[in-house]
């Protein structure tokens, strides 16, 4: 304790993660061909998700090929990390303790706050906090509602979707696989039936975490590309 | 102040408190993974997909440019068959008219040889028979005067007279034959 360098185990996974994302795409890349191997292939999947069915479809393909390297780096970062919570060995998602989700919320809000200043210098915030077309007594209310919603709601909620989601699902295994160990080994002859039960929610939600893992990936990341987008949008 | 934060954290940790090693090795996967992608990946993606667009549009592009030069060949080659046939139509056209030419100018000619041909036979067997008359009628007549001679045992030297008796021998022989075509 003390140092900022410390290393505990999920920093260790983290660091793990880096190094499999590091290699895979190494491997997927180095010889890239026109006619893609199958590999090949599967890494163009990959990286055609976030490109087209994220970057290109919300920001369009000028901006989406600006932000592209943000997006894509979200997006694997995440799966990755959210992976190794049923990862055998591993057990613990990178993405279960708040460094990671508040990190790249932070980067996320600190990111599309640029660009809409950058895009729209004189109006992004007028736009953000004092929307036109309402008559202005209700901007009494309106602006500090936008406010909340727009600079601080919208990066805890970033933040917690995803670290909770990862939270919760490393809990409900735990219990899951505790209970199932406690039933078959410790517990009373007849309580060990209770144990087949939990090991079959467990098994069950191993395959949900799997979903999870992929879909919260993605929600972070198109969500990014959403913050990105209505940043960067002509009009609010 | 901070080590007793740190220590109250470990003691209850609080899962939404993000302590600072957690921060920094989030850091650093981050800025790892951001420059992989950004600088590494990306770009030979990048750099793939346009060369493979590429091909695929320079693929159609050469396609496209064959099949306007196959159009090119076909035209040209109707035009010269169009041509050539034009040109075989001409020739014929041309052999029929210098066949008939010809034809006619050796009918022409053959006639010509043929009446010149005949006119000289003609011209030659006149001047023959001029010829033969004048050598037949000096002949018989010395024949006859020599033969006369020697009937009468005189000579008829003299020339006028001999002469004189030719010619009316001649005369009568005429004579003699025209009467005896009257009758």
């Amino acid at each position: 304790m003390g140092t900022p360098f410390e290393l505990n185990r999920i920093m260790l996974v983290r660091l793990f993660v880096a190094v499999v994302i590091i290699v895979v795409f190494t491997i997927g890349v180095r010889r890239l061909r026109v006619v893609p191997t199958k590999f090949q292939s599967l890494i163009e999947l990959g990286l055609d998700f976030v490109r087209v069915g994220i970057a290109e479809d919300l920001l369009g393909k000028k901006d989406g090929k600006r932000f592209l390297p943000l997006l894509t780096t979200f997006f694997f970062m995440i799966v990755a990390m959210n992976i190794t919570g049923i990862v055998p060995g591993i057990n613990i998602a990178g993405t279960a303790v708040i460094g990671v989700p508040l990190l790249l919320a932070a980067i996320a809000y600190v990111t599309w706050i640029y660009a809409g200043l950058r895009k729209h210098p004189g109006s992004f915030l007028r736009n953000a906090l004092i929307p036109p077309g309402v008559p202005w007594p209700l901007y009494i209310l309106v602006t500090p509602i936008e406010f909340l919603s727009t600079f601080i709601v919208r990066p805890v909620t970033h933040t917690l979707r995803l670290l909770m989601n990862l939270i919760v699902g490393h809990l409900l295994l735990v219990l899951c696989f505790l209970a199932t160990q406690y039933f078959f080994v410790t517990a009373p002859s007849f309580f060990k039936l209770f144990g087949l039960g939990t090991l079959a929610f467990g098994f069950a939600f191993t395959l949900l975490e799997i979903l999870i893992a992929l879909l919260q990936a993605y929600v972070f990341t198109i969500l990014t590309a959403v913050y990105l987008q209505l940043a960067l949008a002509d009009e609010h | 102040m901070l080590s007793l934060a740190l220590q109250a954290a470990s003691e209850t940790p609080n899962p939404l408190i993000p302590e600072i090693p957690d921060l920094f090795w989030s850091a650093v996967v981050f800025i790892v993974l951001f420059f992989f992608f950004w600088r590494y990946v990306l770009p030979r993606i990048s750099a793939m997909l346009g060369e493979r667009a590429e091909l695929i549009e320079g693929g159609i592009q050469k396609a496209e440019i064959a099949q306007a030069e196959a159009a090119a060949a076909l035209e040209e080659y109707n035009k010269q068959l169009a041509d050539a046939r034009a040109e075989a139509a001409r020739i014929r056209d041309q052999a029929r008219v210098d066949a008939t030419r010809i034809g006619n100018e050796v009918k022409e000619q053959a006639t010509a040889d043929a009446a010149r041909i005949t006119a000289n036979a003609q011209s030659t067997i006149e001047a023959q028979r001029k010829t033969a008359l004048v050598t037949l009628r000096s002949e018989v007549g010395t024949l006859a005067i020599d033969l006369a001679s020697g009937v009468i045992g005189e000579s008829l030297a003299d020339d006028k007279k001999a002469n004189a008796v030719v010619d009316r021998f001649l005369a009568e022989l005429e004579a003699s034959e025209s009467s005896k075509a009257k009758a």
